[in-house]
């Protein structure tokens, strides 16, 4: 009954999301008042019968309802409690019905928050935002009902991939979607200002949050789904340039880039066209980025041909969304009339720099990713695009990248002096190049990427480190009061920039400075890595709600003294019945160890195939990866930028 | 005077923009093109490979299922030997390394490495996918391909 309700529910939402989509914005071009009323009780509305409607999948999957065809495929009934909800989001058909929950979710917020916006413009974002969960409530409706029952009734569900069965990972999609989706209301809000016709510092200031909120959304789901990988894959590796991550790096890379170019928009009006091209192609990857994941049909031509329904509706989609909002974009482009002028050395020309090496970076990765679909089609060769290519050309990409984000906060807008610029940075650029150079010293030659990308994160945080100081004047008296009163959009920059500097260190040690160790070791054999000493103590069985494990012990010291007793497990799930290995870590903030257990000898019990890394700075990775999350949280909480929030049209600063 | 000045400041600066737009977009193709010459491996599955005799050495992608009885443990405890098959040919393999969780006998197995005409084919790396997808989706055409594939899994659809 609760899961009829939940399809009905869905079905209504449909229309509400029909009406929201076509009536106001008739109504908005006629200029009449009652039909543009309609649209944010719709938006409220659609919010509601999705929440009924994903929730009765939650409960289908709590009460482990088997008639459900979806549940009885994802779940069952040892699995903990946390997986069960989990797993709702875990399959295609639960996780599109997800995305448009989360989508009617930010409909509902930006009528909330956007009740000041101009009444017009208000009804258009909002009536674009419903036409495209239109396109989500048909996919599902037409070709991935989550509620369709099942007959004959399976006694037990066949359970969750036991990989996914972790903590990280439950979270790591709503995260993610979060993000995803957070981006539909930055198109939206692009969309609707091509149809008003107007893009001004106004503009700029409503979608500033939206992007921004949604960019801390993405980047900590990309983030959790890359520790997850580290942790759980137990291949000490943290990002593999799998399709499935390229997915979710794309739309990051570009809502980075549409990040920067929105304040160009707001602080010197120009830069419009490309602001809201922009936010277009960021959505557009979010949505191919969400179909790349959740379909597979991206991930091989041959998939059509398993699910043709499928394929179609998501292509015809993607067609109408990007090439309509495209098309619509070409059409209006040219009335939003260029603002501000600049000069080639100036905070905007970097800015642009920025954009342009993030938007050539995102399609690097694209084609990198859909390279091996389009080879296939063409001439039927089977090939894979490996790590080593994206390492090198979005490698490259990164170096004037990350060179440009340590110059642009020091520069001034419209017009700044090259040489005045060069001698104030020359210091930090002379230290980030002798660490550089110490390290190859040091590291005896070895790869010399890890001496550039050592010194292109000191590079970068320590000019952002220079102009925060030089600009609250930190050797001064009084320094506290102006740190203190700084704008929290430029604390939250400077925090953000700090944050990468800290990011690409921590990549560097962790990709260059490692050691690992494979062995077979022998209970009470000792081994040496990274500075600990490693010792095999014993194995034990234990059993887990749905699994049983051998657990092994490994004492580890360091300079003789006992220092902490590592735990690695190999476990085996019972449904589907599958092995996995627990890895276990030791975080310090110098470096993680690292150490899993494979197979036990075949003649001898006490003798196992040990896995030992040591990953340098690995923590750095994580921390740098929050601080740029809390940045953008606390540049968020602006008061300029308080949501939707109409304030006077400001100057320069 | 004033108006005019703008407008061709105006037309300087969209060239600019441009001219840079043009040079990063230059430098990535350029990038891209280098970067795949070496770093594209060709997926092929024992038929195939049997088919198209590669020189030694040649960098590919081999897949199929772990034939039935093939898996042995070398006595260092960390070399394994096994075939790969798709029941029309077999091609056996050497891996030094560590396996993944999923690898078993009779599952499809992805593994890169080079290709030796006297010898087995020397794996690098086995993969491990971490998605829902047990079976590799390549490993699954070449299975349909050649008949050997009868279960009508979840594999290809979700």
């Amino acid at each position: 009954m609760i899961v009829e309700a939940g399809h009905f529910a869905l079905i209504l939402a449909c229309f509400l999301a029909i009406i929201q989509g076509t009536l106001p914005l008739y109504g908005a071009m006629r200029n009449r008042g009652r039909l543009m009323a309609l649209s944010a009780p719709a938006a409220y509305g659609q919010f509601f019968f999705v929440s009924i409607s994903f929730g009765a999948l939650i409960y289908a999957f709590i009460v482990s309802d088997f008639s459900v065809a979806n549940v009885a495929r994802n779940s069952h009934t040892l699995k903990p409690m946390l997986y069960k909800i989990a797993a709702a989001w875990g399959n295609h058909e639960g996780s599109i019905l997800f995305w448009a929950f989360i989508l009617s979710f930010y409909g509902a917020a930006v009528a909330y928050f956007g009740r000041k916006l101009p009444r017009t413009f208000y009804v258009r974002v909002l009536g674009i935002q419903a036409l495209v969960g239109v396109g989500f409530y048909l996919f599902l409706l037409l070709t991935s009902n989550p509620f369709e029952r099942l007959f004959p009734l399976p006694m037990e569900g066949n359970g969750l991939n036991p990989l996914l069965q972790d903590p990280g990972l439950a979270f790591h999609p709503p995260l993610l979607y979060m993000g995803y989706v957070g981006l539909s209301v930055t198109f939206s809000f692009a969309v609707g200002a091509l149809i008003e016709g107007r893009v001004d510092a106004a503009w700029a200031r409503w979608v500033r949050p939206w992007t921004l909120l949604a960019w801390c959304f993405l980047t900590s789901g990309i983030t959790l789904g890359s520790w997850w990988a580290y942790y759980e894959l137990g291949w000490g590796g943290w990002w593999f340039w799998d399709p499935v991550e390229n997915a979710s790096f794309m739309p990051w890379l570009v809502a980075t880039g549409l990040l920067h170019s929105a304040i160009v928009v707001e602080k010197r009006d120009t830069l419009k066209a490309w602001t809201i091209l922009l936010a277009i192609i960021a959505f557009s990857f979010s949505l191919l980025g969400t179909f790349i994941v959740r379909s597979g049909v991206l991930t091989s031509v041959h998939a059509f041909a398993t699910d043709p329904e499928r394929g179609v509706f998501i292509l015809l989609f993607l067609f109408i969304v990007i090439g309509g909002s495209l098309l619509l974009f070409a059409l209006r482009a040219d009335k939003l009339q260029p603002g501000g002028l600049f000069a080639p050395i100036s905070r905007e020309s970097m800015l642009v720099v920025n954009n342009l090496l993030l938007s050539v970076a995102a399609l690097v990765v694209l084609f990198g990713t859909l390279y091996p679909l389009l080879r296939d089609a063409l001439t039927g060769d089977k090939i894979t695009v490996g790590p080593p290519f994206f390492n090198l050309a979005f490698g490259f990409l990164m170096i004037p990248l990350l060179l440009v984000m340590g110059l642009g906060p020091s520069t001034n807008w419209k017009r700044a002096d090259l040489i005045g610029l060069t001698s104030r940075l020359k210091f930090v650029f002379a230290a980030a190049v002798v660490a550089s150079l110490a390290h190859f010293y040091i590291a005896g030659g070895g790869d010399m990427m890890a001496a550039v990308w050592l010194g292109l994160g000191l590079w970068v945080f320590l000019s952002t480190f220079y102009e925060w100081a030089e600009r609250v004047k930190l050797f001064k008296s009084d320094a506290m009061k102006r740190i203190l009163r700084q704008p929290r959009a430029s604390v939250g920059m400077s925090l953000g920039h700090l944050g990468m500097g800290i990011v690409v260190i921590g990549m560097a040690g962790s990709a260059f400075w490692g050691t690992e160790d494979q062995s077979i070791m022998t209970y009470g054999d000792s081994q040496e890595i990274g500075g600990y000493e490693v010792r095999f103590n014993s194995t034990d069985g234990v059993s887990g709600p749905n699994y049983s494990a051998v657990r092994a012990s490994f004492d580890v010291r360091k300079n003789g003294r006992e220092i902490t007793t590592l735990e690695p497990e190999a476990r085996t799930y019972f449904a589907p019945p599958m092995p996995t290995t627990e890895a276990a870590i030791y975080s310090t903030f110098m470096g993680d160890l690292f150490v899993v257990i494979g197979e036990a000898n075949n003649k001898a019990y006490d003798q196992w195939a040990v896995r030992l890394y040591y990953k340098p700075l690995q923590i750095w990775l994580w921390g740098g990866v929050a601080i740029m999350v809390i940045g953008g949280l606390i540049s968020l909480s602006d008061r300029r930028f308080r949501l939707g929030a109409v304030t006077r049209r400001q100057k320069d600063e | 005077m004033m108006a005019k000045s703008r407008a061709a400041n105006r037309k300087q600066k969209r060239l600019y923009l441009v001219l840079t737009s043009m040079a990063v977009l230059a430098l990535a193709i350029g990038l891209v093109l280098s970067a795949l010459q070496d770093n594209i491996s060709l997926f092929l599955d024992p038929t195939e490979l049997t088919e198209r005799n590669l020189p030694d050495g040649e960098h590919i992608r081999l897949g199929g299922l772990v034939a039935i009885d093939s898996f042995e443990k070398a006595d260092d405890g960390l070399t394994y030997h096994f075939d790969i098959t798709d029941g029309a040919e077999t091609v056996s393999v050497v891996y030094k390394g560590s396996l993944p969780d999923l690898f078993r006998e009779g599952q499809g197995v992805v593994v890169e490495g080079e290709v030796h005409k006297n010898g087995p084919f020397v794996a690098t790396e086995v993969l491990a996918k971490h998605d829902e997808n047990y079976m590799p989706k390549e490993v699954l055409d070449s299975l349909k391909k050649r008949g050997l594939y009868q279960k009508p899994g979840e594999e290809g659809s979700i």
